[in-house]
This record gives structure tokens, C-alpha cells and sequence, in this order.
């Protein structure tokens, strides 16, 4: 039987990279076949290739053995590759169904679309009501509708770009049936992803690409997660060194009753939550998102203020009351989750977006006029310590890729030597080399005496890093555990929304 | 009953270009755009009918030569806001200004000459009961727009084209990532709109007073863009709304001509309603922003795609 798709020495050079360097490899019918790597090196643009959004320069593609070109994604589409993105691009306001109707090529009549909908949806149990507003939703149930629109096309082969990112580990499960039926029934699918336990859980192949280059093929069910991370990144892996003997000392932060009233549109507020961090401990905060992570950062960073002065205090000392600038006087930081817009001004230069935060704790401003040259001291500081790669306190945030920008903004807040720093997201698509650097950094504030707080969807992030954990969910927050003491699948039903067994009643079923 | 009839029938000369006028802004804002030059295309449109109907007698061609100035004015606004991505509520404003100080200029030599009003669309037999008057004693632009009230509604909410025109305001990137043209799709409207527009503006001279004034059409354009948020972006409450202030609008007629119990509120205030109207819903909708109150997400947003 021929491949179902075949790629042989695929070349995409952009302006000053080598996107893919001559890159083959092969995916039967019927195969689920990871693509490996990290940020950059080179999977997306692979990817997108073959679902025609962009051209390769050289090397053949082949579809069932027969050379292709594949000039956009409406022509992918007809061979039968269907596509499931990482970002959604569904309509907030729109119903399932509309959704679904603006993705189609052919003009379908949408009650003859619905009961084509249904019939996918109950062939592999993605449950959907179709005329529910996608606003209602929850991330899972978006990427259902993604997966929908895409098997609708009977597709002989399903790419899917990191797919898990935003599920709850339940979800994620169910994720996972889905594809082996559909494997099962001869569908082959591609699978992107920098998750080793989920590619050892699913895949039969894995191919692992290294910038741009193709490094190995292999079964990743006879490979450790270690091997295949070393092969990823190409070196050996650091392991977080945590300072010996360390021990948790007093209370630090202290979080009692916070609650915020709901504002944006679909924006969850926090709900009476409490909880302790205590000197040198890093607190994990998980959950899917959309439960309130935003305006727990917001409540915590001062964008929100309470009405109750002790709602949060710092060393005793109530913060409630103080906005942004007042509550970093005090010693406490945050990084908020979008990086371009919230955390960084994409057009200020990075010793400016120093100013903007750092300017009170480091006496940069001086009766109202910027001392500057302490700014680009601190920032070219911020740039050799934390390895960012830019061209010095002069380049502007929006120039840096999304890795180094982190790496910035995670570097502006440490060194401020805050006592308590909040941060969200912090290795959000950063790689594994950045994400190990700002892991060590985190720990090390922690051993210096800080109390830590890290808000991330990210589960293996948060056991890797964090003493104690707590979960997130709609709003509430469950009670705080040591690490070590709760199971991946506790935490998974926790995200869920079972919070214990007297709320099991309101578990919203996954 | 026989006072009522006069009413009614102002009534309905004072809502038309306001109703038509913001249909067109509905879809335009549904697509995501915020023209704000709604008054300037108005006054354009409304210079021009003039125009047409001075020279050439035929309300129909003016009421098209009304439409084609409202839609090529909009033009300017959607090659800055669309191509070049200029701020959409600064342009909008400057349309406005452009289109009042052009209308003067263009309507100046026509000052104090008449023209003939536009007559009825059914033949006066019908309306000799003064009850059949208030069914079909109007020109054609009145039952033109309850048809296009029904005819967007069933546009937006029921055809493909309306689906897209709505994934369009809702997420612009997306629907370019499916494959629509996101730019294409808003030129469209916004020239609808424009054509709207000069319809309503090319009603003051055709339906209301036959003669050329400068600044004819009398804010009614900001009315029309209030009214659009004030319906929620639904054409049904449009309808509504636009009668409402129509409604006002008359009380204010009748109230200067000293009509009985209505003079208790001076003229003024009666005047000033509909503005304090619209002032106090635009303050109602900031205060419950959440999802029933149905603003296309992407409104007045600039469309920078990545690639």
C-alpha cells in the first residue's frame, strides 16, 4: 500500500532562516504520527505546507504516491487533509452551527448541515448542542467544534497543532479515543505537539525536527521521555536545582476573601478566595483556562483593587487598597499573561518598559524627570543575566521573539528582588531552553526568601516547580495541597469543577 | 380621530430618512465598521436629490442620484479606515464635516428655488378616506423602508452572505484565516450604507421641504447612529426606535404651532428629547456591557492582518 502522505527533502527558506532543511519523512493510513519539536524548529511551517497554506521551495510532496501540489488550503481541503489550529478562529457570538456553515467550501443548506453534524458528533461521541453561542463554551468543547468542522471533509488525514494545550487532563483522554477511532477507521493524523507523555500515550511514529532539520524518526513507545527531549533540544537536559535543605519559613502573602465583580463580557471574576504563601514557597495555581486566572492576576497585581484593605496583605502589611504602583512599593510584582500589550509595550524600547515597572523600586525616576541611564544599566543587566537575545536596552519589545520577550519581562521583575512575585503563564510558548532558565530563576527567588505564586494551565510545569498547588475553577479556588500529595488525577477533576464530594452535584460533566 | 391623522403622517415623514439612514449605519456597524459620517453622506445625498430633481423633475432619478453621492462619499471613508487603516472615528467625523461644508458649497447657488415634492406611490383614489391616507397616502421611499427593514433582517439572519457579513464584524482575523475577504465584505457595506444614507438625505428635499437649506438634514444623521446602538444592531427595534423618535420629533411640531395640551413642555425641551434619549441609552449600554447587548465584537477595530 503506498504512503498516504510522503515528503521528500521539503526546503522553506525565509529571509534569514532556514525554516525546513531538507526534511522527509512518511505517514501510512491508518498511522498517528507526532511531529516533534520545539518553538522554531520548524513543525508549523512544515505543517503548513501541507495543508497548503505555504509553498515549499524545493523537495516533493506525495499524496497516496502521487506527486501534488497543494496551491491552498481549499485544495488540501479536496485531497482530504483537514486541519485542526492551535488558535481557534471561531466566532464568539456566533452559534456552533454558524460557526461550522462559515468553514465549509460548499454551500450547504444548514438543516441538511445540522444532521450531517449530528451524525459526526454521535459517530465519535463529540457531544455539542448545535445551537448553542460559542461564548457559552468552554475550551474543550471549542476544539470539538474544530474537530467537527474538520471531519465533516472525511478526511484521510487530520493534523492537529498541538491540540492539548488547553484541555483539562479529561479532556485530553477523550481527545484521545476520538483520534484512535478515527485511526482505527483509516484516518491518518499528525500530530503536533512538545508533550512526550501524551506522544508515548498516542503516537505510533514520531518524527523530531531540530532547527529546521529532521533529527530522528522513532517509536516513541521504545524511547524515554528524556531521550526524546534530548534528541528535541539537542543537548542534555538541566534538571531544576533546588537549593539543599531548604525549609518553608512564615507566612508572607496572605489572601483572605478576594473576590471581584465580574466585568468583560465573558470575563469570570474570582470568587472568596483564600490562601497563604509562606517566605521561599512557590504556590501553583492551576486550571483551564478562562476560570478566572485573569482577574486573579489583576486582583493580585493591583489592576483591581478590593474594598477590604487585609483582603491581601504582605507581611501583615494590608495591600487591599494600594493600585499597581502602590502594591510593587511594597514588594509585590506580577506578570500578567499577554506578553505584547499587557506585560510589555510592543513600541517602547526595553529600557522604556523598564521604566514602567521598575522605575519606583529602583529610584529611576527622580522629581519627575526618567533617570535614563539607570534604566539601560538595569535593562542591559536584565538582557546578560536572563540570556535575552536582543541588540541591547534600545531594541523595542515588540522586536524580540515571544521566548526572549519572556525571558525579559521574567528578568525585569526578578531582579527587582521583589518578596512576592505573581506571575502567569511564564513559560507560555516559550522553548524548552528558555522555559528551563525561567524555572531555575523562579527557584532561586524562592530560595533568596521570596513567596511565589504561579498561575499556568501548564500541569507538569506546576509539579515540576511548585511546593504546593491549588486549582482554579470558575472562579474558586480549591484548597491548597503540598505537591507531592495529589495525583494528576485529582488535579484533572479538580479543573473539571469537582470540587470534593459535597459540590460533586454542580461537576460539569467532561 | 381626524386630529390624529395629521400626526401620524408627520410622524412618518420624520422617521423615513432617520429608519433608512440608520439601516444602512446597522449594516455597515455589523460588519464591524463605525462610520460616523453618517450626517455628511446624508447632506450629500440631500444636495444632490436636490439637484437631480431641479433639473431633470424625476424623483426616482433623484432619489438614485441621492444614493450614488451617499455611496461615493462613503468611498473616501473606506479607502481611509479600509485601505490605508486610518482611525474609523476620526475619519468618520471629518466625513461629516467634509460633507456639510461641500453641500453648502454645492447647494448655494440653489438657494431659494423650489422644486416639486415627490408625489404618492398609489393613486389618490385611494387614499380619499382619511383611515386609507395613513395606509397609502405615501411616496415610495416610506414603504421602501419597512421593506428594508424586513429585507436586512432576513439578510443577516437567514442567507450565507449574512453570516459572513456578521463573522466578519465579529473576528475579522478569522474569517480571513477561513478565507473571506475581510476587506472586500466591509467595502461593501460601508458603500451600502453610504447609498443609504443618501436616500435618507435625498428624503428632506423630496418628502419633507422643497427647497434647498443648508445643514437640511438637522443632526438627524447623529440620530441614525444613535439609534443603531440603542436597537442592539436588530432591525426590528430600528424600526421601533426610529418611529419613537419620530414620534418626539412631531410632539416638537405640534408644541411650537401651540397645540393645546402638548405646549405645557416648552418647544425646547420637546426639541432637545430625543438627543437626552439617545444620551441616556448610550449610558445605560456602558453600564451592562455583556453579550445581550449584541455589538458586533470587532466594531471600529482597524483589520492588520499578520500576513
Amino acid at each position: 500500500m503506498p504512503h498516504r502522505l510522503e515528503l521528500i527533502g521539503i526546503t522553506k527558506r525565509f529571509p534569514g532562516v532556514l525554516a525546513n532543511d531538507n526534511v522527509s519523512f512518511s505517514v501510512r493510513p491508518g498511522e498517528i504520527h507526532a511531529l516533534l519539536g520545539e518553538n522554531g524548529a520548524g513543525k508549523s511551517t512544515l505543517v503548513k505546507m501541507i495543508y497548503g497554506i505555504m509553498q515549499p521551495d524545493s523537495g516533493e510532496i506525495r499524496w497516496d504516491g502521487q506527486p501534488v501540489q497543494i496551491a491552498n488550503p481549499k485544495a488540501a481541503r479536496k485531497l482530504g487533509i483537514g486541519m485542526v489550529f492551535q488558535h481557534f478562529s471561531l466566532f464568539e457570538a456566533l452559534t456552533v452551527l454558524e460557526n461550522i456553515a462559515l468553514g465549509m467550501d460548499s454551500k450547504i443548506p444548514s438543516r441538511e448541515l445540522e444532521s450531517r453534524i449530528r451524525d459526526v458528533m454521535s459517530t465519535y461521541g463529540l457531544l455539542l448542542d448545535p445551537h448553542r453561542t460559542v461564548a457559552t463554551l468552554s475550551v474543550g468543547e471549542r476544539q470539538r467544534i474544530e474537530i467537527v468542522r474538520a471531519l465533516l471533509l472525511d478526511p484521510k488525514l487530520l493534523i492537529m497543532d498541538e491540540p492539548t494545550s488547553v484541555l483539562t487532563p479529561q479532556e485530553v483522554e477523550q481527545l484521545f479515543e476520538v483520534l484512535r477511532k478515527l485511526a482505527a477507521q483509516g484516518c491518518s493524523i499528525l500530530y503536533i505537539s512538545h508533550k512526550l507523555h501524551e506522544i508515548k500515550a498516542l503516537c505510533d511514529t514520531a518524527t523530531i525536527l531540530r532547527g529546521g532539520k529532521l533529527v530522528d524518526t522513532c517509536d516513541p513507545k521504545a524511547e524515554t521521555s528524556r531521550s526524546m527531549a534530548e534528541k528535541m533540544i539537542g543537548a542534555g537536559l538541566k534538571d531544576i536545582v533546588r537549593a539543599p535543605g531548604r525549609s518553608l519559613g512564615q507566612p508572607k502573602l496572605v489572601i483572605s476573601r478576594l473576590s471581584t465583580t465580574k466585568t468583560g463580557h465573558f470575563e469570570v471574576p474570582v470568587d472568596n478566595v483564600s490562601f497563604t504563601v509562606r517566605t521561599g514557597e512557590i504556590f501553583g495555581i492551576a486550571g483551564v483556562a478562562g476560570n478566572g486566572q485573569n482577574a486573579l492576576l489583576d486582583a493580585l497585581s493591583g489592576e483591581i483593587r478590593s474594598d477590604d484593605k487585609d483582603a491581601i496583605t504582605i507581611d501583615g502589611y494590608p495591600l487591599g487598597l494600594l493600585d499597581t504602583t502602590g502594591r510593587r512599593k511594597r514588594g509585590l510584582c506580577a506578570v500578567p499573561e499577554e506578553r505584547n500589550g499587557h506585560a510589555a509595550v510592543a513600541d517602547f524600547s526595553l529600557s522604556d518598559n523598564s521604566i514602567l515597572t521598575a522605575r519606583d523600586r529602583l529610584g529611576m525616576v527622580m522629581l519627575g524627570l526618567i533617570n535614563s541611564g539607570a534604566a539601560k544599566t538595569y535593562t542591559g543587566k536584565v538582557i546578560a543575566d536572563f540570556a535575552v537575545k536582543a541588540l541591547g536596552p534600545a531594541s523595542t519589545a515588540g522586536s524580540l521573539s515571544g521566548g526572549n520577550l519572556q525571558k525579559y519581562i521574567m528578568g525585569r521583575e526578578i531582579l527587582q528582588k521583589p518578596s512576592v512575585l505573581v506571575v502567569s503563564q511564564p513559560t507560555w510558548g516559550v522553548d524548552a531552553g528558555a522555559a528551563a532558565a525561567i524555572h531555575q530563576a523562579l527557584v532561586d527567588l524562592a530560595s533568596a526568601g521570596s513567596a511565589i505564586v504561579v498561575i499556568s494551565q501548564d500541569l507538569d510545569e506546576l509539579r515540576a516547580l511548585c511546593d504546593t498547588m491549588a486549582v482554579i475553577n470558575m472562579g474558586r479556588l480549591s484548597p491548597a495541597r503540598p505537591v507531592g500529595e495529589v495525583s494528576v488525577e485529582e488535579i484533572g477533576l479538580l479543573m473539571g469543577g469537582v470540587h470534593g464530594s459535597t459540590e460533586a452535584h454542580d461537576a460539569v460533566p467532561a | 380621530m381626524e386630529i390624529l391623522i395629521p400626526i401620524v403622517i408627520t410622524l412618518v415623514g420624520a422617521a423615513t430618512p432617520i429608519l433608512l439612514a440608520a439601516l444602512g449605519e446597522l449594516v455597515v456597524e455589523k460588519a464591524g465598521v463605525l462610520n460616523l459620517g453618517v450626517e455628511g453622506m446624508m447632506l450629500v445625498g440631500a444636495i444632490a436629490g436636490f439637484a437631480a430633481q431641479f433639473y431633470t423633475g424625476n424623483p426616482y432619478f433623484a432619489l438614485l442620484i441621492g444614493a450614488c453621492a451617499g455611496a461615493a462619499t462613503s468611498l473616501i471613508f473606506g479607502f481611509l479606515t479600509l485601505s490605508l487603516s486610518a482611525n474609523q472615528t476620526a475619519t468618520g467625523l471629518a466625513l461629516t464635516i467634509f460633507g456639510t461644508g461641500f453641500s453648502a458649497l454645492a447647494g448655494a447657488p440653489f438657494s431659494a428655488r423650489p422644486i416639486e415634492l415627490m408625489r404618492p406611490l398609489f393613486p389618490a383614489e385611494l387614499a380619499t378616506h382619511p383611515v386609507w391616507r395613513v395606509v397609502f397616502g405615501y411616496s415610495a421611499p416610506v414603504y421602501f423602508s419597512f421593506f428594508m427593514v424586513f429585507a436586512i433582517w432576513y439578510f443577516l439572519k437567514k442567507t450565507r452572505g449574512g453570516l459572513i457579513l456578521r463573522a466578519v464584524g465579529e473576528n475579522d482575523l478569522s474569517a480571513h484565516s477561513i478565507g473571506y475577504s475581510v476587506k472586500g465584505v466591509r467595502y461593501a457595506a460601508v458603500v451600502f450604507g453610504g447609498a443609504m444614507a443618501g436616500i435618507a438625505g435625498a428624503c428632506f428635499p423630496l418628502l419633507l421641504t422643497p427647497q434647498w437649506a443648508e445643514r437640511m438634514t438637522a443632526g438627524r444623521g447623529w440620530i441614525a447612529v444613535a439609534l443603531v446602538v440603542f436597537a442592539s444592531w436588530k432591525p426590528f427595534r430600528l424600526l421601533a426606535g426610529a418611529y419613537l423618535f419620530g414620534l418626539v420629533m412631531t410632539m416638537e411640531l405640534y408644541a411650537k404651532a401651540g397645540g393645546g395640551p402638548l405646549s405645557v413642555i416648552p418647544s425646547e425641551l420637546w426639541a432637545a428629547l430625543p438627543y437626552l434619549a439617545t444620551i441616556i441609552v448610550l449610558v445605560l449600554i456602558s453600564i451592562r456591557r455583556d453579550a445581550s447587548t449584541n455589538a458586533p465584537a470587532c466594531l471600529g477595530k482597524p483589520f492588520l492582518p499578520s500576513n
